[in-house]
């Protein structure tokens, strides 16, 4: 679902790579952890005071699975209403077909200059890199989206795109990129700054691109939420808005959107609610809104069963935030537009090889999926997935070696016990220089586990013998 | 047929059999009649979660025919126990009848099925480490992702002894960073987990980080006495057992018992 991939990720650099990378600044590990832990516990707080969450989280699920159940059904009811309202549909097959539409629909009106709010879709096709390949002017508005556009880098979280920056380094980017003074780094002059950048950007646009968080089948109208506004005033200053969304955002009904916006907001950042959850119902007066929804590898994972769920996703985030490896790795550690568990479950429908260490990249500790407010079973799929890479011969061979080898072992019990042993006469005799020498990824910076004489079961035996007792 | 069958995790036999021996004990104090199958040997879970579906089978083959005839099969492992519970669906599912309902993490069947209430004396101030598969695999606690009414087995079971004290961690479940396989592969993130947590149990004043699950401990353990730190870890079972052995105030070692008792409420309230 990633391709083409326009930013800036290596080709096949495995994540323990740049994790480490990551962990080896000390302070930023700390910080982002931290920062991330905190948006965790807003999420709790916030979820805390609405007694139903459990059932909500149950409701949104079952509308989702509903939802997909009969996705052409509800996607033709909404081309059908949309299409009454004013609007245009369009339907794309993938990046490719998403991106030429936009383009043809900018071309077509000699359109040069676009903002868009913030849309993982048009970050996933490559929007940004198509247009501005064929002269087009794309300026994203969010403030965080905006900050890694200037940094030419991709956004590390979906909801927080520069999350992984800190407030000095915003202040240099600012310096370097919109003329700002040296050296300035409080939040609040940052933001000030930004504000007169994108204020001019936003007034000369002659589109709008937005994302969208749900369209509602019944209805024909979707709803964009930003904390910024941003969506709102790119969309009512140019006469053309584009709406770019995949198949998976669509709800059958109008009163389904009480339960998401209830969930969504509190899962991604802890607050009740977005700051702007604007409505859209065809076009505003002397305007022209086309709608563009796209597949882009979405029909391949709602047909294979036990990976359908994802689709359930309303990218909240929480997953990542709550993840102990995301928050000590970063989001450009997974190389994917979508980082975290999610990404980690996402990537590998694309390319199975290039994205093989990111199922790995968890401990199975299954906090995504307690957190996930539409019951993405995300630790399980997980663990799927390294079976079938597994299967598909993509897990490292010395890995794979190691494991029938195990295999071989463990099953003859005489054959466990030898290696056992051998074990335990090994390792107390190993030499420092061996036992955390710098190709011992365990003894590094971890002390081996104790050499006992007798097994457990050596101990059960001779217990037996003197209590007397029988087997 | 006898009525519980314990089964001990490959790692623990080799390398932590006093674990194993406190899982035994505990049990048959609360009545349980124990048997040990020698032929068991891992339930294959490292070889699963690495990708390996293939070499898992035959394990979980082998661990039905050692174990299904049991009554109960009871394991001193949130982690081996959940993957026999649930991920043997995926290996050997036309077999999942020989399984139902008779796997228990140690101090799940000790509080959900013999109804236990461990008495004794641990004078101590520990930090309890839930593990990820105890905790949000099996439940064996409400989890901190989840707004339902808050539970913990664990901590139910060791409250009842005298003189216990809990450390009360800020990030009251996050994962330790074990996670099999991810230890060595994802060294870096690994370590800096570990790290972290044992971090949060020193502030919280533990000197002891207990757990249901010995692979967490180990890795935990492995960073404790790298870096020489004061804390040390013990099983949950080890700490049941050590206390039913130590009757504290009220039993054959009153006074000395009575005096460490009161050194640790001191110790608490000095943190």
């Amino acid at each position: 679902m990633e391709h083409p991939e326009h930013v800036k990720h290596p080709e096949h650099v495995e994540h323990p790579d740049r994790a480490a990378a990551f962990v080896a600044n000390g302070e930023r590990l700390q910080w982002h952890d931290k920062s991330l832990w905190f948006v965790r516990e807003k999420r709790d707080r916030a979820s805390g005071v609405i007694p139903e969450w459990e059932e909500l989280r149950a409701l949104a699920a079952g509308i989702k699975a509903h939802t997909l159940s009969r996705l052409a059904d509800y996607l033709e009811a909404f081309e059908a209403k949309a299409t009454a309202l004013g609007a245009h549909v369009h339907f794309a097959r993938d990046a490719e077909e998403h991106n030429r539409i936009v383009h043809e629909l900018l071309a077509r009106r000699g359109i040069t200059r676009v903002v868009k709010s913030k849309s993982m879709l048009t970050e996933q096709c490559g929007l940004n890199h198509h247009l501005e390949a064929h002269g087009i002017e794309v300026i994203d508005t969010d403030l965080g989206e905006r900050i890694v556009q200037l940094r030419h880098e991709p956004p590390s979280h979906i909801v927080m795109p520069a999350i992984h920056l800190k407030k000095e380094e915003i202040g240099d980017l600012f310096h370097d990129a919109l003329g700002g003074a040296q050296g300035i780094s409080d939040p609040k002059a940052l933001t000030e700054m930004a504000r007169g950048h994108l204020r001019d950007k936003l007034l000369g646009a002659q589109a709008g691109i937005t994302g969208v968080n749900f369209a509602v089948a019944e209805t024909g109208g979707f709803v964009v939420c930003t904390n910024e506004g941003n969506a709102d005033l790119g969309t009512a200053l140019p006469r053309l808005h584009i709406a770019c969304m995949g198949v998976e955002k669509i709800i059958p009904r109008a009163k389904d959107l009480g339960v998401f916006l209830r969930l969504l907001a509190r899962s991604a950042t802890g607050q009740p609610v977005t700051a702007y959850s604007s409505h859209f119902h065809g076009p505003r007066q002397g305007g022209e809104l086309h709608i563009v929804i796209v597949d882009h590898g979405r029909s391949t994972i709602l047909g294979r069963e036990h990976y359908r769920r994802t689709l359930q996703c309303i990218r909240c985030g929480a997953c990542m935030n709550t993840c102990p490896v995301y928050r000590r790795s970063g989001g450009h550690s997974y190389g994917v537009t979508v980082p975290g568990p999610l990404g980690a479950v996402l990537a590998p429908h694309v390319d199975p090889a290039k994205h093989r260490s990111l199922p790995f990249a968890s401990t199975l500790c299954g906090s995504c999926t307690d957190v996930c407010p539409v019951k993405i079973d995300l630790h399980e799929q997980l663990l799927l997935w390294r079976g079938d890479l597994g299967r598909q011969k993509l897990v490292p061979l010395k890995k794979r070696m190691a494991s029938r080898v195990a295999g071989w072992i463990l099953v003859r019990t005489w054959a466990y016990l030898l290696l056992g042993s051998i074990a335990r006469w090994f390792i107390p005799k190993l030499p420092k220089a061996l036992a955390q020498h710098r190709w011992n990824d365990w003894g590094r910076q971890r002390e081996l586990p104790p050499a006992p004489k007798e097994t457990f079961r050596e101990l059960y035996a001779k217990r037996r013998r003197t209590s007397g007792k029988a087997k | 047929m006898r009525d519980v069958a314990l089964f001990v995790p490959c790692y623990i036999d080799q390398f932590y059999p006093q674990v194993g021996l406190a899982a035994l004990e505990v049990l048959e104090r609360f009545g349980a009649e124990v048997d040990f199958p020698p032929a068991q040997t891992c339930c294959g879970q490292p070889v699963f979660n690495s990708g390996s579906f293939d070499a898992a089978l035959p394990l979980a083959e082998k661990f039905l025919d050692v174990f299904s005839s049991y009554r109960y099969i009871v394991s001193p492992s949130g982690s081996c126990t959940s993957m026999v519970r649930h991920h043997y669906a995926e290996l050997v599912p036309h077999r999942m009848g020989e399984l139902r309902g008779k796997t228990f993490e140690l101090c799940e069947f000790l509080h959900d099925v013999l109804g236990a209430k461990p008495e004794g004396h641990f004078p101590h101030r520990v930090g309890l480490h839930a593990s990820c598969h105890g905790l949000r695999e099996l439940r064996l606690a409400s989890g901190s992702e989840r707004r339902i009414q808050p539970f913990d087995k664990v901590r139910a079971l060791l409250s009842g002894l005298e003189g216990i004290a809990f450390a009360e961690l800020a990030r009251k479940d996050e994962c330790c960073g074990f996670g099999g396989t991810f230890a060595v592969a994802e060294e870096a993130i690994s370590v800096a987990m570990g790290n972290g947590r044992i971090a949060d149990h020193e502030r919280g004043g533990a000197e002891i980080i207990a757990g249901a699950d010995m692979s967490c401990l180990m890795h935990l353990d492995g960073l404790i006495r790298r870096q020489k730190r004061p804390v040390r870890v013990m099983h949950v079972a080890e700490i049941l057992a050590q206390a039913a052995r130590d009757p504290g105030a009220e039993g054959a070692g009153g006074a000395e018992g009575a005096e460490r008792a009161d050194g640790a409420d001191e110790l608490v309230e000095a943190r």
